[in-house]
């Protein structure tokens, strides 16, 4: 296939993905900006106007980047595992394995999906933030890059998930079972600074702590963790899961047969 | 030039189902061709191996000399694929998904909506081309398979029971439609359970049980090789004779 092809399956398999998340705004945006809004609400105003400043921010300012980080995590875990395990539900998915889309393409486009609907959703977390609290942006670059890349680790998460899937229950025991206690425990509500060392230790070996921590110093410029130190997580576990997708595609497992 | 070539084709499942035991076929490029076999047979691992979606324990199969494996990109461009289950998206709108399937061959939106008008108005859908799939009637959704199928203008379509569940009226219409795109040069390859189906359409034809091939052969000479013999009864006898062989 020519390269204006590969664009063209591409962008069909974007927009398609696009036109169904606004489509069914109601399932895939509206719940977790209303979750975390919630959040905003209980944690935010009520608890965390009696609670003292952390690195020198209000306790509101300090959690918005891990509530913004927690909402896009999970829209773009479920998108991809979602999406794919339905299309493999419903043999959709042979639509595209019998095209001649190589499966990079393929990948690219479900993983693509996940991303597009985390920043759907984090841009409405974090406008929804702004009437809770006031955020200055430190450093730009930082927090876009650790949020597109946390949204395409965990995009490409979704899809390992969607491959192994055999049954509505195979999609959801991740995310309540692995990834919401990892979510929670990353650090969103806290800093580890505050623990006692043998905890601060136990916590390092979550790696959703640096993806909220890389995020957090792009908004606030503070972080539990050295910043090169997230992003070596980052890229590190986002390398390994494109290398487990790629395998898994060219191998046919969970997909063909 | 043979639209299709199979050689020596295996393939076992996980868990040691042995559905293909080393196929060997060839289909000529412009056949109309029967691939007759009780469930089970191996027809539908067969056609997955050919389209992609099942891969192959051992042997060679290529479309248009193009290997499956080796060259899947070609050998994709080439076929189109009617499955026996329905696999459309329910809550997509008619055209769109003739526009999507289009996209995933590389065909821009515009030329895919030129594509789609002339064949929606052949398969009886095109007042249908705005409403949801999942409102279309099972005949209407297996035409609507076939135009899928066809959109990206493929040499060879493989049709893997496209008639079951269709009413006689819609089946003949949809016997007519083939009938026409296979004279405009598809190479087309059908598996059905209607023996009059594949006598009535098909110049040539296979019998596949157990994973082999029993028969292969022109239609017209199975049916006059076996004397008064219906199709059915030929069909019966050779599946029966693998069976106790």
């Amino acid at each position: 296939m020519t390269p204006s092809k590969i664009w063209t399956g591409y962008y069909t398999m974007i927009r398609r993905e696009l036109v169904r998340i606004l489509r069914i705004w109601s399932q895939t945006i509206l719940p977790p900006v209303v979750t975390t809004s919630l959040y905003f609400i209980v944690f935010g105003t009520f608890i965390g106007s009696q609670l003292a400043p952390i690195h020198g921010f209000s306790y509101i300012q300090f959690i918005v980047p891990g509530l913004i980080m927690m909402s896009v995590i999970t829209s773009s875990y479920m998108n991809t595992v979602s999406t794919f395990y339905f299309a493999k539900w419903t043999k959709n998915l042979e639509e595209i394995l019998v095209s001649p889309m190589p499966d990079w393409v393929v990948i690219l486009g479900f993983v693509s999906g996940g991303v597009l609907r985390g920043l759907i959703v984090g841009i409405c977390v974090l406008i929804v933030s702004l009437f809770f609290t006031h955020l200055v942006i430190y450093n730009a670059l930082v927090l876009i890059l650790a949020f597109i890349l946390t949204s395409l680790l965990f995009s490409l998460g979704g899809l390992i998930n969607g491959v192994f899937a055999k049954g509505f229950d195979g999609i959801s025991i991740v995310p309540t079972f692995v990834l919401t206690p990892l979510t929670y425990l990353g650090g969103i509500f806290y800093s580890i600074s505050q623990f006692p060392p043998f905890w601060q230790k136990v916590s390092l070996a979550n790696p959703i702590l640096y993806m909220i921590n890389a995020f957090r110093y792009g908004f606030l410029g503070v972080s539990d963790v050295p910043l090169w130190l997230c992003f070596t997580v980052l890229i590190g576990f986002t390398i390994v899961f494109a290398l487990v997708v790629a395998y898994l595609f060219k191998k046919g497992i969970g997909v063909k047969n | 030039m043979e639209a299709v070539s199979i050689r020596g084709l295996t393939k076992t499942y996980q868990g040691g189902v042995q559905a293909l035991r080393g196929i060997d076929l060839v289909v000529e490029d412009g056949d109309f061709f029967a691939l007759l076999g009780p469930n089970g047979a191996g027809k539908t691992t067969m056609i997955g191996i050919l389209t992609s979606l099942v891969t192959k324990t051992s042997g060679e199969a290529s479309i248009f000399g193009h290997p499956v494996d080796r060259e899947p990109v070609a050998a994709k461009l080439n076929i189109g694929l009617v499955p026996q289950e329905f696999n459309i998206n329910i809550f997509e709108k008619v055209i769109n998904i003739l526009v999507d399937q289009a996209g995933f061959y590389g065909i821009p939106r515009r030329e895919a909506l030129m594509r789609a008008e002339p064949i929606l108005k052949d398969l009886g859908l095109w007042e249908k081309r705005n409403e949801s799939s999942q409102k279309l009637s099972g005949g209407m959704k297996r035409r609507l398979m076939i135009a899928r199928a066809l959109i990206h203008a493929p040499k060879l379509l493989i049709l893997d029971e496209p008639t079951a569940g269709v009413d006689v009226e819609l089946r003949r219409s949809m016997w007519e439609y083939l009938r026409r795109i296979n004279k405009e040069g598809t190479t087309i390859i059908l598996t059905t359970h209607y023996l009059e189906e594949a006598e009535a359409l098909c110049r040539n034809v296979a019998v596949i049980n157990h994973g082999k091939i029993v028969v292969r052969e022109s239609m017209q000479s199975l049916i006059a090789r076996h004397g008064e013999k219906k199709l059915e009864d030929i069909y019966l006898g050779l599946i029966g004779e693998k069976a106790a062989a």
